[in-house]
């Protein structure tokens, strides 16, 4: 029967236009998302600054050194592995990359003879390191899209409590550093012990002698005792923020792609649609002619 | 001469203000800048921070837990949780001050009634403050 091809031709068309309209809505969405996350890790740095400072102002005035997130282990038996990923898909290579950097992290931490524990952000993690039967120590969701400062303290205090009870004795962090709107890359990253306060000092950019004296309520360490575990959540807010601005980052190119495939697609679809719809009516018209033919010499 | 305070939450700054004095509780007790201030850095403790403005106007703002940083005649104030009294459900804090109450009735050493407790006394003196 002539046209048989053409419908499954244009139904195959239209079901294409549909998922194009679908990822052009998704790359819409995930481009204002990336702008608000950008504006909100923004917001997020004046805390994070002063809290580094007030750090800069103790090694100043040369607080005890001595803090249970500071401790460094002679030996590391145990490394815990915090691992940012996403709850929902369609985000390119997002995922899997950081998922792959941190297994080969793994790998390399248990070929040196180093026990593994596993602290998951996102659906997506969880479910890649559950499927190859990891043990994971804890899981999050929910918190990858538009984290939240009480997010980050959830997790701050199950990393901490494992660090400070001595059950890991190094975290590692892997999560997708966002550089800019076109950039993105795995960080992995020396979580905890912190580096030492004079290094943290130093990482804040000002020069720790050239600050002036400062008095400190009840005392240097007392704040030092307050402050430190502010610090660590902070440091993973920030790890967060900047997580959920590469998630969104890559939803968008990934969804730009998928788009420009689709129209492509079409392109190449109603062009044999044509084909074939031209080769119909070829056929019908040497069948007529055919037949005219054949009633004429019959006659 | 004025201070110049900043009031920082990890998620944003929620309030900058000029001021001619700030008042706030530390672990040792209160204490009021001034400026030209030494420089000093204190941890809070739940309690309202009152901040002298320049007009004479005074703002009250529920802190509950954080720092105080003041260098020159800047004061910041870092804090996780930090309510301008426009923002304070009254009736939420009333219930919470109610609930803690009640917990400690029954157990006078439950030390974390008795904090959330206080906080709820915080914010409803925060808020009751600017009704008056």
């Amino acid at each position: 029967m002539p046209g048989g091809e053409e419908r499954i031709l244009r139904r195959r068309i239209s079901s294409v236009q549909s998922t194009k309209k679908i990822t052009r809505a998704m790359e819409l969405i995930a481009a204002t998302r990336v702008v608000k996350a950008q504006q909100r890790a923004h917001a997020a740095r004046p805390y994070a600054n002063r809290i580094t400072s007030v750090i800069e102002d103790l090694a100043a005035a040369g607080a005890a050194t001595e803090h249970a997130l500071l401790r460094q282990s002679e030996e590391i038996r145990r490394v815990g592995y915090v691992v940012i990923t996403s709850d929902r898909g369609l985000a390119g290579p997002y995922n899997s990359s950081v998922i792959r950097a941190a297994e080969r992290e793994i790998m390399a931490g248990t070929r040196e003879g180093r026990d593994y524990s596993l602290i998951l952000v996102g659906r997506k993690g969880r479910d890649y390191f559950r499927f190859r039967n990891y043990r994971i120590d804890a899981s999050f969701e929910g918190m990858s899209d538009t984290p939240r400062y009480a997010d980050a303290r959830r997790l701050s205090e199950e990393v901490s409590g494992r660090f400070i009870s001595g059950e890991v004795d190094q975290v590692i962090l892997v999560y997708m550093e966002f550089i800019s709107l076109g950039s993105q890359k795995v960080a992995v990253r020396r979580f905890l012990p912190l580096a030492t306060i004079e290094e943290i000092a130093a990482l804040g950019g000002g020069s720790a002698e050239a600050r002036a004296a400062f008095e400190f309520e009840p005392s240097p360490s007392g704040v030092l005792e307050v402050l430190l575990p502010r610090y660590v959540e902070s440091r993973l807010f920030s790890a967060l923020l900047d997580a959920a601005a590469s998630e969104h980052a890559n939803r968008q190119r990934a969804m730009k792609a998928a788009t420009d495939n689709a129209e492509e697609l079409i392109v190449k679809l109603t062009r044999m649609m044509n084909r074939a719809r031209q080769d119909a009516i070829t056929t019908e018209i040497m069948e007529i002619v055919g037949g005219a033919e054949a009633l004429r010499s019959a006659g | 001469m004025s201070l110049q305070v900043e009031l920082v939450s990890p998620e944003e700054v929620v309030l900058t203000t000029t001021a001619s004095m700030v008042l706030v509780r530390t672990t040792d007790g209160d204490i009021a800048f001034q400026p030209g201030h030494v420089p000093f850095v204190g941890v809070l403790l739940p309690e309202r921070v009152r901040i002298y403005g320049d007009d004479g106007d005074t703002q009250l703002i529920a802190v509950h837990s954080g720092f105080v940083e003041v260098s020159g005649d800047k004061v910041a104030i870092l804090s996780d949780v930090a309510e301008l009294a426009g923002d304070i459900d009254t009736d939420r804090a009333t219930a919470a001050a109610e609930r803690a109450r009640a917990a400690l009735v029954e157990d006078p050493d439950d030390t974390e009634a008795a904090a959330a407790l206080k906080r709820a006394e915080v914010r409803l003196t925060v808020a009751a403050g600017t009704a008056i």
